[in-house]
């Protein structure tokens, strides 16, 4: 067995995935309570001949990880909430312009510096409309190393897969906690590289062009191919315009490629969710407290399960509809004030039947937060 | 190569009103990059927001239209990533001093090899006419009715000061000097920065009574003086023009080519 075992913090499995999705170029700023990213980027990165570059704001960081992808490389910045708030217009120009990169917000306590060294799930929102105009974003969390590790491998790929930003939502606790990680052998999950034109030399290349599977190949800056690359709304070589029917046609393309793609990817894991009549919907640290509740119930008979999120946009709906179909109650975990509830009571078929478990002060959700609202829902007191 | 190989042709007419000096800074541009002989592929122009910014649609490089002020850490990664490329970067003042200005002292103190090209008109051309960081105190802008009482920086010591290797001041309307200082920034290893004086005749020149963008070239030539010249030496108000730093100091990538060779040989240690 040549696996790598390896008892890290929740940022470095982060790392550690990064490296296996092939991430050779990385800019940031410190800030709790992500700045171990960046510390182990700085000694890894070089190692293998990759860029590690500390920028003067995160405004500089999320902008020169999109020129290093233009280049050809895949690109990450990490960051938490005051800087993925100056990050926010960077990324819309990322996802107008179709570039692919990374970015990981390792959530805590706001708004503003709010609680620098506390957990949070504040950022779940923002994530989706932090960056002003219509848009769509992919964003995954992860409860345990093992996942953020596998989930910042699909942030890459996916990413790559839909020429878009792609935000890795985690959280105080997940980042910082110790536990177990296996290193998978390359070539055990599957890696999505860049899909370059081949298209060659004189030829004329069209960077917005999309083929007939919907995915547009790039073309590296500095080879054969030379085009405009812009914020404004774009034809196929690149170039603005206002015409009408350019500005619609990439508005529906910017949104469908993903809204569409929603089935392909949702994810999620279920954990004793076969005929569960009370449903814990939750995702990062909160799902570990909703694991537990869970598995106690189970032991003792009662039909609980946990259906853990792990892509959060776009919003999983369908798949949540289907699954809490049956379901007496649906309790949403989360560490804010309800982010993904509304989204939850949007999706389902009896919306009074969803409730929010939540704690706002800083600290994890305990098994026993999660316990008081099922006596009052179960009608077993208060 | 002529000059004209290095435009997009399809995308003339340009945006730029009769009589605006980025024009001529265009056309300077052009000619040094062709009498450096240039390949194309090797060519990235990063820009950012502004009359100035949309300079990058029109040249047949590799080109990067990116957002206000930000030009400069975008072309940071583009040349970090891959060093082989040469950057260049035309800013507007407000571009690059107001909103940018952060990462203009920050690319200067790296001292990365990428050429920023200041194309100051003193004024927010883009926006209707409001007053910059570069229109100094007394100047009319649609967002100073009474004067501007804000002093202005001074490019070429901020650049100094910065850390910036290759300085350099000239005006559109001395272009035969901006191609020449145009032709040593690019070839220059390390950050260069070029202010180039330009109008603005629809915005700054209305308001300031400048007069048309014939008067306000006149006005170039006659506030400005070269560098070691008589005329500057006895009016020394007047704004030298020519080559103020020119430095061999190690380059950003060259050094992180070196941060690379440590990390690989502690690797195998
Ligand atoms: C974040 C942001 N703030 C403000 C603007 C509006 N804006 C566009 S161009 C510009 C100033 C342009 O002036 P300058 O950089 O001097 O270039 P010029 O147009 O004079 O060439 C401003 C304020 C913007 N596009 N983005
Ligand atoms: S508004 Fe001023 S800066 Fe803009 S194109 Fe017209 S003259 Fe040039």
């Amino acid at each position: 067995m040549t696996e790598k075992i390896k008892f890290v913090q929740g940022n470095e499995a982060c790392v550690e995935g990064a490296l296996y999705a092939g991430v050779d170029f990385f800019a940031g700023y410190p800030i709790t309570p992500s700045t171990e990213i960046a510390e182990v980027l700085s000694k890894r990165l070089p190692e293998k001949g990759g860029k590690f570059i500390q920028m003067e704001d995160e405004i500089a960081s999320m902008c020169a990880i999109i020129g290093a992808s233009l280049t050809g490389h895949k690109v990450m910045t990490a960051t938490s909430g005051p800087g993925f708030s100056l990050k926010q217009e960077a990324l819309g120009y990322a996802c107008m312009a179709e570039i692919p990169c990374v970015i990981v917000n390792v959530q805590r306590g706001g708004p503003s510096t709010g609680n620098p060294t506390h957990v949070s799930q504040g950022d779940i929102n923002q994530a989706r409309w932090g960056t002003h105009g219509d848009h769509s974003i992919i964003a995954l969390t992860a409860s345990n190393h093992q996942d953020v590790f596998a989930m910042t491998v699909d942030a890459f790929n996916l990413a790559e897969t839909y020429r878009t930003p792609v935000v890795l939502l985690f959280d105080e606790a997940v980042g910082h906690m110790r536990e177990k990680l296996i290193v998978p052998e390359a070539g055990e999950i599957a890696r999505v590289d860049r899909l370059r034109t081949s298209l060659g030399k004189g030829v004329d290349y069209h960077p917005y062009l999309p083929r007939e599977d919907g995915r547009l190949p790039m073309s590296d800056f500095g080879g054969d191919h030379r085009y405009n690359v812009t914020g404004l709304f774009h034809d196929m070589w690149g170039f603005p315009s206002n015409n009408p029917k350019v500005v619609s046609g990439l508005l529906h393309h910017l949104n469908d490629k993903i809204e569409n793609n929603v089935h392909n990817i949702t994810r999620y894991k279920e954990h004793f969710m076969d005929d569960a009549e009370y449903i814990l919907i939750s995702y990062g640290s909160s799902a570990r407290s909703a694991i537990h509740i869970a598995t106690n119930r189970r032991a003792r008979g009662e039909k609980m399960g946990v259906l853990e999120l792990q892509s959060l946009w776009p919003f999983p709906e369908a798949m949540i509809r289907e699954k809490c179909a049956n379901a007496k109650a649906v309790l949403v975990v989360e560490m804010n004030m309800g982010q993904v509830m509304r989204h939850v009571k949007a999706a389902v078929d009896r919306p009074e039947n969803v409730f929010l478990v939540n704690r706002i002060d800083g600290k994890l959700i305990t098994p026993t937060d999660i316990k008081s609202l099922l006596r009052v829902i179960q009608g077993r007191g208060v | 190569m002529s000059v004209k190989e290095y435009i997009r042709e399809r995308y003339f007419p340009h945006m730029w009103c009769p009589g605006c000096g980025h024009g001529t800074i265009l056309n300077s541009l052009l000619h040094a990059v062709d009498q450096l002989q240039l390949d194309k592929k090797d060519l990235v122009m990063t820009s950012g927001i502004g009359c100035s910014a949309r300079i990058s649609g029109y040249v047949d490089f590799h080109s990067l239209h990116t957002i206000h002020g930000r030009a400069l850490a975008f072309a940071t990664g583009v040349k970090l990533s891959k060093p082989e490329l040469k950057l260049i970067v035309p800013m507007g003042d407000g571009d690059a001093l107001a909103i940018g200005g952060n990462h203009f002292i920050h690319a200067a103190r790296r001292n990365i090899d990428i050429t920023a090209i200041v194309m100051n008109n003193r004024i927010y051309g883009m926006t209707g006419g409001q007053f910059s960081p570069l229109s100094g105190a007394g100047k009319k802008a649609t967002t100073a009715p009474y004067s501007t009482i804000d002093s202005a920086f001074d490019v070429v010591k901020l650049a100094t000061a910065a850390g910036a290797s290759f300085v350099a001041r000239s005006t559109a309307y001395h272009v035969l000097e901006t191609i020449d200082i145009l032709k040593k920034a690019i070839n220059h290893k390390g950050f260069s920065v070029v202010e180039i004086l330009s109008q603005c005749p629809t915005h700054y020149g209305r308001k300031n009574k400048e007069g048309n963008a014939s008067q306000m070239l006149k006005f170039q030539k006659d506030t400005t003086a070269k560098i070691g010249s008589k005329a500057l030496e006895k009016n020394p108000l007047l704004i030298p023009r020519g080559i103020f730093v020119d430095n061999d100091v190690p380059e950003y990538c060259q050094a992180y080519d070196e941060v690379i060779e440590r990390a690989m040989k502690g690797r195998k240690a």
